[in-house]
C-alpha cells in the first residue's frame, strides 16, 4: 500500500503543485490519478520514488516512511514507466529492460533471458531484442517501457501516461493487455493520466485532481460517474457520464436467436431468413457482417456484406450491448461468445427496458470491474438462470 | 613545386610536430572540460560564472599566452611545453560550453528514467548522459580542432616548430613553394583531425546509426 499523508510540494518558483494530498493506493489494485494537465499528477508521482522530495507530509509504502530509505535503493525497487516511454535511446531494447535487473547485480546472460521473455510478456516478439528504441514504432517503445519497469518484479509500479502518444486503437490494445497482465501480477500501481476514459477504464479506484493539486474526489469508476462530488468533478468526467456508467452495469439481457446465411448461398435463401430486411451472415457460426435483403445478384457474397456494428460479448456490460445494437445496420446488436461465436442478437430497446428496470427495482450493487470468470450475464432467453 | 617534392621530409616532420602541438592540447582540454561543463550543468547557478570565464581565456591573443606560459609555469621560452599549455586553455575556453550544452541537449525524459531506474552520480553520467552528449560534444570538438591546428602555427614567432615555421620563412625569404606547403599542410591536418573526430564519434555511438534507413540492419 502507498499512503500519501498531507504530502505538500512548493517548488522554488512559488508553484504549490500538490496540496495537501492525502490518499492510499491499495496494495495490488490500480489506482489512478486523473485530471488536468498542470494538475500535479507527476510531482505526486515523483515524490513517491523520491524523483522530487515533498514540502511537507510523509509518503510511506507498506507503513514504512520513504523519507528513510536510500532513494536509489527506493528507486530500484518501484517499478518506473515514463511519460513519452523515456527509453534510452543509446542501449539495445533488451539492455533498455535489463537496466534495473543488471543494477542489481544480475548477471548478463540471466537479465538478458529475461529481458526477452518480458517482451513477450507485452506481446512483442524477441526479435526486436537487438535493435535500438529508434527503430521501434511508438506503440511498441510503450511496451518496452513497461517491461522494463517490470524487469526486476517490483511489487509497486509507477506509471506516468505511459500510453499517452500512441492512436487511439493502439491505446485500447494496450489498455486491454495491461488489465490482463496485471490480473496475472496484482502489483499495486499509481497510473497516472490525464484521460478519464482511460483512468475509468484501468482503475480500481480513481482519484482526480483539480489544478493546484487538490483532491477532488477519490472513489471507484463507478461511483464516480454516478455520484461526482462536486460541479469540477462532474464536468471533468464529461457528458456522457450516465452513457459510460452502463459500463459498470450489468444484468440479464434477452438476447434472442438470428436465423444465418453462409457466403454463397442463394438470395432466395436469404430473403427468406431475412428479419426486418437483413440477414446476418456467418462463416462456421462467427458473424461476418449483415447482408441487406435486395442487393445485386443472386448470390450471397463476402463484398456485398455490410460490415460495421460492434460485437457485444457475452458477459460484457450493458454499455458493450447498447452500442452494439445501435452500430449494427439491422438495429439488431450481436452477441458473441467468448470464442467469437454468435450467441444471438438483441435491440437498443430490449437492452434500455433492461436498465429502466435495473432503475426501478435496482437490487443489486454494480458490478465495479469485469470478471472474467464470472457466468456469462447476457442469456440466451429470458427467464434463463441468474448469473 | 619542386621546392615541395625537395623538402617532403622537412614538411611531413613539422606536419607531425604541428598534430602533437594541436592534438595533444585537444584530448587535454576534452579532459578537464568533462567535468567543468558537468558541473556547471549540475550546478546551474554555477554556468554563467564558468562560461564567461572561460569564454573569455578564447579572448587572450594566442602570441601573448604564448609568451606569458613560460613565466607562468617557469618553464624555457622555447619548451613546446609552452604551446601544449596555452593551446589547452583555447581548448577548454571552446568545449566547456559545448560540454554544458551537450548534457543539456540530452532529452529530459531520458534523463528522469536514468534517475528512475535508480541510477546514481556517476553512473548516470557515464552510462546515459555523457554517451548520449557524444554527438554534440564531438561537433564542438571539431571546431576546437579547426582553430588549434590554425592557432598553432603563431608558435613559430616563439620559436617553437611545427608547420607556421614554412609561411614564416616562406614569407621572410619568399619561397612560394614553401608557403604552399605551410597552407596545404595546415588544411590537410585539419581535415585529417576532422574526419578522425568524425569517424571515433561515429563509432562510438552505434545506434545513431540504426535510425537511417540505408542502415536498417540491425547491429549484432
Ligand atoms: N521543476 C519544476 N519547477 C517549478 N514548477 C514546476 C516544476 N515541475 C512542475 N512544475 C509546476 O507544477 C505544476 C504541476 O506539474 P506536474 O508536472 O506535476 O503536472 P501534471 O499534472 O503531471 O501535468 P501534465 O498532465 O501536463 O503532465 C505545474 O504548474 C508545473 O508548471
Ligand atoms: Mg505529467
Amino acid at each position: 500500500m502507498i499512503r500519501f499523508d498531507a504530502v505538500t510540494k512548493t517548488y522554488p518558483g512559488g508553484t504549490t503543485a500538490v496540496d495537501g494530498l492525502t490518499l492510499e493506493a491499495p496494495t495490488g489494485q490500480i489506482t489512478v490519478l486523473v485530471g488536468p494537465s498542470g494538475c500535479g499528477k507527476t510531482t505526486s508521482l515523483r515524490m513517491v520514488n523520491r524523483m522530487i522530495e515533498p514540502t511537507s507530509g510523509t509518503i510511506s509504502i507498506d507503513g514504512r516512511d520513504t523519507a528513510s530509505m536510500d532513494p536509489a535503493t527506493l528507486r530500484r525497487g518501484i517499478g518506473y514507466v515514463i511519460q513519452h516511454g523515456g527509453l534510452f535511446p543509446h542501449h539495445t531494447i533488451e539492455r533498455n529492460i535489463a537496466t534495473v535487473p543488471l543494477l542489481l547485480g544480475t548477471d548478463k546472460s540471466t537479465a538478458y533471458a529475461r529481458a526477452r521473455e518480458l517482451l513477450e510478456r507485452v506481446g512483442l516478439p524477441q526479435s526486436l531484442a537487438k535493435r535500438y528504441p529508434a527503430q521501434l514504432s511508438g506503440g511498441q517503445q510503450q511496451r518496452v517501457g513497461v517491461a522494463r519497469a517490470l524487469a526486476a518484479d517490483p511489487p509497486v509500479m509507477l506509471m506516468d501516461e505511459p500510453f499517452s502518444a500512441v492512436d487511439p486503437v493502439v491505446r485500447t490494445q494496450l489498455q486491454a493487455e495491461f488489465l490482463r497482465l496485471q490480473r496475472d501480477l496484482g502489483k499495486t500501481i499509481l497510473f497516472v493520466t490525464h484521460d478519464i476514459d482511460e483512468a475509468i477504464t484501468l482503475g480500481d479506484q480513481v482519484a482526480v485532481l483539480r489544478v493546484g493539486g487538490h483532491l477532488a474526489q477519490m472513489a471507484s469508476p463507478s461511483e464516480l460517474l454516478a455520484h461526482p462530488a462536486d460541479d469540477f468533478v462532474a464536468d471533468f468526467v464529461g457528458r456522457d457520464r450516465g452513457y459510460r456508467a452502463l459500463s459498470f452495469v450489468d444484468g440479464v439481457l434477452p438476447a434472442l436467436a438470428e436465423p444465418t446465411v453462409a457466403v454463397g448461398d442463394s438470395a432466395e435463401l436469404a430473403r427468406e431468413r431475412a428479419i426486418d430486411g437483413w440477414v446476418l451472415v456467418t462463416d462456421d457460426e462467427r458473424p461476418l457482417g449483415w447482408y441487406a435483403v435486395g442487393s445485386p445478384g443472386d448470390q450471397v457474397t463476402a463484398e456485398r456484406l455490410a460490415l460495421g456494428g460492434t460485437l457485444a460479448r457475452q458477459g460484457g456490460t450493458l454499455r458493450a450491448a447498447l452500442d452494439s445494437a445501435l452500430s449494427a445496420p439491422s438495429g439488431r446488436g450481436v452477441v458473441v461468445t467468448d470464442e467469437g461465436k454468435l450467441a444471438g442478437t438483441l435491440t437498443a430497446a430490449a437492452v434500455i427496458e433492461v436498465i429502466e428496470q435495473q432503475r426501478t427495482g435496482r437490487d443489486r450493487a454494480p458490478a465495479v470491474q469485469d470478471d472474467p470468470s464470472a457466468e456469462p450475464r447476457i442469456q440466451h432467453s429470458p427467464g434463463g438462470e441468474s448469473p | 613545386m619542386t621546392w615541395i617534392q625537395d623538402h617532403l621530409g622537412l614538411i611531413g616532420s613539422l606536419a607531425v610536430r604541428h598534430a602533437v602541438l594541436a592534438g595533444i592540447p585537444l584530448l587535454l582540454g576534452l579532459v578537464v572540460s568533462l567535468p567543468l561543463g558537468w558541473l556547471a550543468h549540475r550546478y546551474r547557478r554555477l554556468a554563467p560564472v564558468a562560461l564567461a570565464g572561460t569564454g573569455l581565456l578564447y579572448t587572450i591573443p594566442s602570441l601573448a599566452l604564448f609568451i606569458l606560459m613560460p613565466l607562468l609555469l617557469g618553464t624555457k621560452i622555447l619548451n613546446p611545453i609552452n604551446v601544449v599549455a596555452a593551446m589547452t586553455i583555447y581548448t577548454i575556453a571552446l568545449l566547456v560550453r559545448t560540454v554544458v550544452d551537450g548534457l543539456d541537449s540530452v532529452p529530459k525524459d531520458v534523463d528522469a528514467a536514468a534517475l528512475a531506474m535508480g541510477l546514481t552520480g556517476l553512473r548516470r553520467l557515464l552510462g546515459v548522459q555523457l554517451p548520449l552528449a557524444i554527438p554534440v560534444i564531438a561537433a564542438g570538438l571539431r571546431v576546437a580542432a579547426v582553430s588549434n591546428v590554425s592557432i598553432v602555427s603563431v608558435a613559430s614567432i616563439i620559436g617553437v616548430s611545427q608547420l607556421g615555421d614554412l609561411l614564416v620563412d616562406g614569407y621572410n625569404r619568399d619561397i612560394p613553394g614553401a608557403l604552399w606547403a605551410g597552407i596545404i599542410g595546415c588544411l590537410a591536418l585539419a581535415l585529417l583531425f576532422d574526419i578522425v573526430i568524425q569517424v571515433v564519434a561515429r563509432l562510438l555511438t552505434p545506434w545513431r546509426a540504426s535510425t537511417k534507413p540505408a542502415a536498417a540492419g540491425a547491429p549484432a
